[in-house]
């Protein structure tokens, strides 16, 4: 078996293996319902993460307007899902429509948006994405979409007036509220499984290696005949459409989505790169691992009250420190399994 | 290979904190009980068997203010009914959990009270995240009365009630109550459009001064973002002649509203609700700038009477401030919940599910008097709003007057 085709299966294997054990716990009444509460938004964030992964580590371009897409995932799902919850009675359809939706316009947004931002390199696309992001988030604040009898009203700026009995699909800045809850943990864990299978195909076929050829060198790359923009342009659509993807799984746990900083704004954007970083940057298991700890993370402090966030911050640079300093690298070297136990596989390791 | 061991490891570390934290939060929980019950006379009297009440409300972040006051002015009532014998004879056990004005935090404090035992929801304290709880307590068929979240949104399912009027309850009230006195018939609005409260508010003013003949000549909005200048706003109004302005949203934003019409020497009568409440608090504002505003508001820290005096005491001798109407909301929401279960004659051996069945119908026929009823009484009907007399201050010297 090829090293890369042995490590995607670990992975996968994982996941499923989690899957099982938070099953088992569940079945068994071992598992707290704040944990229970947990296991959507921990996929939710690995979804994200393999998301943003795709475009910081193989495109190699900084991202951070990620929430910008998770929210125009969100938001269109949740429309979709809210207008056809009277037609589709059955759940599982209703949300892979709503999923379909929201990942197609999360893409669509990214490749909009990427064609401008994407003509930048380094530091300036991280700004641009930035500004994106927040554009976004401040359409959708100023968004108002109704339906009644007289059919569909949309207004920007201007709150509209609908019938009594119509519906609000998004109020402005109140968001959706009423949102059906379709969001499962079983439903969460084959999404982080279809996008790790997306992204794993991506990075080992052609255009993958294209798309890593130009993050190496982007001149010798357009010199052997590589289409910089398509390629360019097809990571970051579908690292966008996977952040949409987790969107809708978002919206579709809570009953309302509002537009606010602290869930779709560059808070939440720097969030997901640290998730990614902390994770290993490349390395879509890292990301997975890192989104599940660092969500665990403040809910497990809750017990210490005041001092949580605090604590959070301090936690948050001792794992960062641990993970990446190259004194701790070299600490964790001298002292792994690996180096007591098998000698021959420490030239494999890097 | 190191990596793999690596992930190994930490997939190995999840897994142990998975099982681990159930039982972890548990010992939480009950750090947080033996801490309340050794300030109650009886310790084994709430070991036993005491009622779980569980508060959300954000208590970091930038509403921690509002979040605060809850989880003091409950405090305050439960240390009161304990030391008073507690209710039905079960003491009290309160524990309050950070949502940061976060729907998906607060549904994760929700569920880690749920761990901790809670039989009874005071919260949540704001309304975007209660809006998100709701279902959630409706699902568990948990009881939920929630202090301060005035969106109709929230008490949809029939196991939530609230202490403060809806959204559009006090916009309509307000109409009325400018209509009624005769105070303007040109009115501009500012609102908060980014703010579920504000435009609640703002929508409901607006259909009722339509009917009453107030004419509307501005209606204008800002979000959380622009809320720091409001000079167009005021402009506007001032321009179209608006002899009242009517300021529905949060005292922090209305005293640069107030200062900003100062140096503009824009002068109508100012209108807020309970919202507005606090302003005289607010540091560096110039409190002669709020003379003659009026506002409705269920609450007012100096008023005379004794519930309110012995109230505003305590709190400032534990708190070391001046209690805002959201403390005092939470403890009404406390003596209310207690009204409620001596009237349906719960234990707390009974479960969550069985307690709000009881209280469903025990909170139609309890009424109450409260720190923000006005003397009044307060009545709920099934759906859960409240029905209380709305009461109209004016600033007048530096401290709230009963409007006449």
């Amino acid at each position: 078996m090829k090293k890369t085709t042995r490590d995607h299966l670990i992975t996968f294997g994982l996941v499923v293996v989690v899957y099982l054990i938070v099953q088992l716990l569940i079945a068994t009444g071992n598992m707290s319902s704040l944990m229970q509460g947990l296991l959507v938004p921990m996929c939710t964030y690995s979804i994200v993460a393999i998301g943003l992964n795709l475009c910081v580590g193989y495109l190699g371009e900084l991202s951070i307007g990620h929430a910008g897409f998770m929210c125009v995932g969100a938001f269109s799902g949740a429309v979709v899902s809210k207008l056809l919850s009277e037609t589709v009675t059955n759940g599982i359809l209703l949300f892979v429509i709503a999923l379909a939706v929201g990942t197609l316009m999360a893409a669509l947004c990214g490749f909009l948006i990427g064609i401008p931002v994407l003509r930048l390199r380094g530091d300036y696309l991280a700004i641009v994405t930035l500004a994106f992001g927040e554009i976004i988030k401040n359409i959708i604040n100023v968004l108002y979409i109704g339906k009644d009898s007289q059919g569909f009203h949309f207004s920007l700026s201007n709150p509209i007036e609908i019938e009594e009995e119509g519906l609000w699909l998004i109020n402005g800045a109140k968001g959706i509220a009423k949102i059906t809850h379709l969001s499962s943990f079983t439903i969460g864990v084959v999404l982080i499984l279809i996008s790790l299978f997306v992204v794993y195909n991506l990075v080992n076929s052609r255009s993958g290696r294209a798309i890593m050829a130009i993050r190496d060198n982007r001149i010798s790359a357009e010199s052997v005949g590589i289409n910089i923009t398509k390629y360019k342009l097809m990571a970051f659509t579908i690292s966008a459409a996977i952040a949409g993807a987790g969107g809708v799984l978002y919206a579709h746990n809570l009953s309302t989505v509002t537009a606010t900083p602290a869930n779709f704004g560059y808070n939440m954007s720097i969030m997901i790169l640290v998730f990614v970083v902390l994770g290993g940057i490349g390395s879509f298991r890292g990301s997975i691992i890192a989104a599940v700890l660092l969500t665990l993370l403040p809910e497990l402090l809750r017990g210490l009250s005041d001092y949580r966030m605090l604590i959070y911050s301090i936690v948050l640079i001792a794992m960062m420190l641990f993970n990446w300093s190259p004194r701790m690298k070299d600490f964790r070297a001298a002292h792994s399994l690996k180096g007591r136990f098998g000698k021959k596989t420490a030239k494999e390791a890097e | 290979m190191k990596k793999k061991l690596v992930s190994m490891f930490l997939a190995l570390a999840l897994a142990a904190s998975l099982v681990g934290c159930g039982d972890g939060n548990e010992g939480a929980g009950d750090g947080d009980t033996a801490q309340e019950g050794a300030d109650s006379a009886d310790d084994a009297g709430a070991s036993e068997g005491s009622f779980k009440i569980g508060g959300i409300g954000p208590i970091t972040g930038n509403t921690a203010l509002y979040g605060k006051a809850v989880q003091n002015g409950a405090q305050i009532a439960v240390d009161e009914i304990n030391a008073a014998g507690g209710i039905n004879g079960y003491q009290i056990s309160y524990k309050f959990e950070d949502d940061q004005n976060d729907a998906e935090k607060s549904v994760n404090a929700y569920n880690s009270l749920k761990d901790w035992g809670m039989q009874l929801l005071m919260g949540t304290v704001t309304t975007t995240p209660c809006v998100a709880v709701a279902p959630e307590t409706a699902n568990d068929n948990m009881y939920l009365l929630t202090p301060s979240a005035s969106s109709t949104d929230v008490i949809e399912a029939d196991n939530a009630f609230q202490v403060c009027f809806t959204d559009p309850n006090q916009g309509k009230a307000s109409a009325e109550y400018i209509a009624e006195k005769k105070l303007a018939t040109k009115v501009a609005i500012i609102y908060n459009s980014s703010s579920v409260y504000s435009s609640g508010i703002e929508a409901s003013f607006k259909k009722e001064a339509e009917t009453r003949g107030l004419e509307i000549v501005a209606d204008e909005a800002f979000t959380d973002d622009s809320s720091t200048d409001f000079s167009t706003q005021l402009q506007k109004a001032q321009s179209a002649g608006a002899e009242l302005v009517f300021l529905p949203f949060y005292y922090t934003e209305a005293s640069i509203v107030l200062t900003q019409a100062d140096t503009m020497g824009y002068d109508p009568i100012f209108f807020g609700v309970d919202g507005m409440d606090g302003i005289l608090g607010v540091e560096n504002f110039n409190t002669e700038l709020a003379e003659g505003v009026m506002l409705l508001t269920p609450f007012a820290a100096d008023s005379d009477d004794e519930m309110t005096k012995a109230f505003v005491a305590k709190y400032q001798e534990k708190y070391n401030e001046i209690p805002i109407q959201f403390a005092a909301d939470a403890y009404d929401a406390i003596y209310i919940m207690k009204a409620a279960l001596e009237k349906a004659g719960a234990t707390p051996d009974m479960s969550a599910s069985d307690i709000c069945d009881a209280m469903k119908v025990a909170m139609t026929e309890i009424s109450c008097t409260g720190l923000t009823s006005a003397g009044s009484e307060m009545t709920w009907e099934a759906n859960g709003e409240v029905s209380k007399a709305p009461m109209a201050v004016v600033i007048k010297d530096g401290v709230y007057v009963a409007a006449e």
